[in-house]
């Protein structure tokens, strides 16, 4: 292995260390800093030690840089097992000489305290470990832990200290784990320390649902993302919901591609589309959202394109047989492998599983459009400002990768569809509006562009019908 | 007579906290366990592996291997009320 210099990212001056965690290196800029002590705190069960174990797996085996476990809580056998879920295999790294796992067990009640004392026993354990393997990276989990097995809180306060000064002389990147204090960082006010970089790891539950997020509280020269981001932990490893955008680099593509509708093209100045841009299509229910994203999938299909279409109100089965009566087949898509349909109840998941089940199939799939139909549905399981801020995330994610995104979304019969999309319209670059209203005994359906960026588009009411060769505009005009 | 303690003392280097703790040791032992006891110096400057066997992690140690159970005492053992009672000897 010999990329560990090369793998390390340097921005604005700091050296950093990529924890190869998904989505982490892109809210710090490039991973942790190196050679610097980084402090990761949460809660009971927040994934620490999975985070902290993911930064030395990856160093390990991806960069190049051996490290060394140092745990007071568990052993390395039980580490080795909870971890093993994830796909890492300690026991390997440490026959290898990749890693070096040393649990320190304190036992408040087989220890007497005379005198004055130092923890030179521990440096020497950590010195002689990191020696072992030529360690560039280490973690200590959860070294607080000395708290309660010592009783000296000033001899211990100042070897901290000294510890991490001592690392840092060492010039190794060191991510140490603390529990969470009340109304402070960490329980043991161990921020005061380690100053370099602080992230914080929450782990909540409501209405039974749970969402883990992460927050880089502190990181001292550098640059980095303070929102709150959902993280994962799945069989993929941990993941922090990219966040890709931070600096809205994406590629804003000239490229055009057809709605599938003639005359909604002609609207859009013409051409339809940006590739890559999204799209937000919003109206009550029956106003013809699926039949337009139906038109959509149908054209990618016939340009020989992937099109994965998440579904939240019905069955692919159904929405195939429907979509078939106003003459749109998707079938063949589906049988020819260009069409995939993700069908799922909202309620059968937490937001930040079915996100994760999103990432995973778009990944997957490599898909050059995507439907989602409709995330309405998803409030069902999360606040409007939860849902808000993880479709923010799937937007950023398609539009990352080139993936044009259509989205509906369900108005309420009672509400306005300004107060219904108010969020979540500001974050697409087309909004569609389908409309229905009873004139005269006469249903008569209207479709609207309210706005279509970096195009010259129709700002008329249009209206359409639902035939039974799709839907039509039908004032002939534009 | 037998030697029924067993007494390791861990150190680090010849610091004066070490030696104190090594010269208080010897004091109580040759005091109140003559000729029951031997003591075992380890410089883990010298042998770093040891300090995972026996959980050393304060500096000096003094680890009671027998009798057992295993018994524990940090500091410079200045404390000679203390360390007897770590080391679960009793005072005639």
């Amino acid at each position: 292995m010999q990329h560990s210099s090369a793998s390390s990212a340097r921005t604005g001056g700091i050296r950093k260390a990529p924890t190869g965690i998904r989505g982490l290196d892109e809210i710090t800029d490039g991973g942790l800093p190196m050679g610097r002590p980084t402090l990761i705190c949460g809660g009971a069960g927040s994934g620490k030690t999975l985070l902290a174990t993911s930064f030395l797996v990856h160093g390990a085996e991806k960069f190049g840089e051996p490290g060394v476990l140092m745990t007071f809580e568990e052993n390395g056998d039980e580490i080795s097992s909870d971890v093993a879920s994830l796909g890492f295999d300690l026991p390997a790294l440490v026959e290898q000489g990749k890693l070096f796992i040393d649990y320190v067990r304190i036992e408040r009640s087989e220890i007497e305290e005379t005198g004055e004392y130092d923890l030179e026993g521990l440096f020497v354990r950590l010195d002689h470990a990191i020696r072992s393997i030529g360690a560039k990276r280490i973690v200590l989990d959860t070294i607080e832990s000395l708290f309660s097995g010592l009783g000296n809180a000033n001899i211990l306060r100042a070897e901290l200290r000294r510890l991490f000064q001592w690392l840092k002389d060492k010039g190794l990147t060191a991510v140490i784990t603390a529990e969470r204090g009340e109304g402070t960082l960490t329980r043991q006010g161990l921020e005061e320390y380690v100053s370099d970089a602080v992230i914080l790891l929450d782990h909540r539950v409501s209405e039974q649902l749970s969402t883990r997020r992460l927050r880089v509280v502190k990181y001292r020269g550098s640059h980095h993302g303070t929102n709150e981001y959902p993280f994962l932990i799945d069989r993929q490893g941990l993941s922090v919901l990219p966040v890709t955008s931070l600096a809205l680099e994406h590629d804003a593509s000239r490229e055009r591609i057809s709605s599938g509708v003639r005359e909604l093209d002609a609207m859009l100045a013409g051409e339809g589309f940006f590739r890559g841009s999204t799209v937000l299509v919003s109206g009550t229910a029956g106003t013809g959202k699926t039949s337009l994203a139906a038109h959509f999938a149908d054209a990618a299909c016939r340009r020989g394109e992937r099109v994965l279409y998440f579904l939240f109100e019905e069955s692919a089965a159904q929405l195939i047989r429907n979509m078939r009566s106003i003459g749109i087949d998707l079938k063949p898509w589906v049988d020819t492998g260009l069409l995939i349909f993700k069908a799922e109840r909202p309620s059968r998941a937490g937001l930040e599983a079915h996100l994760a089940a999103m990432y995973q199939n778009v990944r997957d799939f490599q898909p050059t459009v995507a439907i989602v139909d409709a995330v309405t549905n998803l409030l069902a399981v999360g606040t409007q400002h939860d849902v808000h801020a993880m479709l923010m995330r799937v937007i950023d994610y398609l539009k990352v990768s080139g993936i044009t995104g259509l989205f509906s979304s369900l108005t309420s019969a009672n509400s306005s569809y300004e107060q219904t999309e108010a969020g979540i319209s500001s974050l697409m670059d087309t909004w569609i509006v389908v409309t229905i209203e009873e004139i005269e005994r006469d249903r008569r359906r209207s479709i609207r562009i309210l706005k279509s960026r970096g195009m010259a588009h129709s700002n008329r009411v249009h209206p359409f019908a639902l035939t039974d060769q799709g839907l039509r505009v039908t004032d002939g005009r534009e | 007579m037998e030697t029924d303690f067993v007494l390791r003392l861990y150190v680090a280097g010849q610091t004066p906290k070490c030696m104190r703790a090594f010269a208080n040791l010897k004091r109580i032992c040759e005091e109140y366990l003559a000729n029951r006891y031997r003591i075992e110096m380890i410089d883990l400057l010298l042998d770093p592996a040891l300090a995972r066997g026996d959980q050393i992690l304060a500096v000096p140690t003094l680890v009671r291997r027998t009798p057992e159970p295993v018994k524990k005492i940090i500091g410079d053992l200045s404390n000679t009320q203390r360390v007897l009672a770590g080391l679960e000897v009793a005072v005639v």
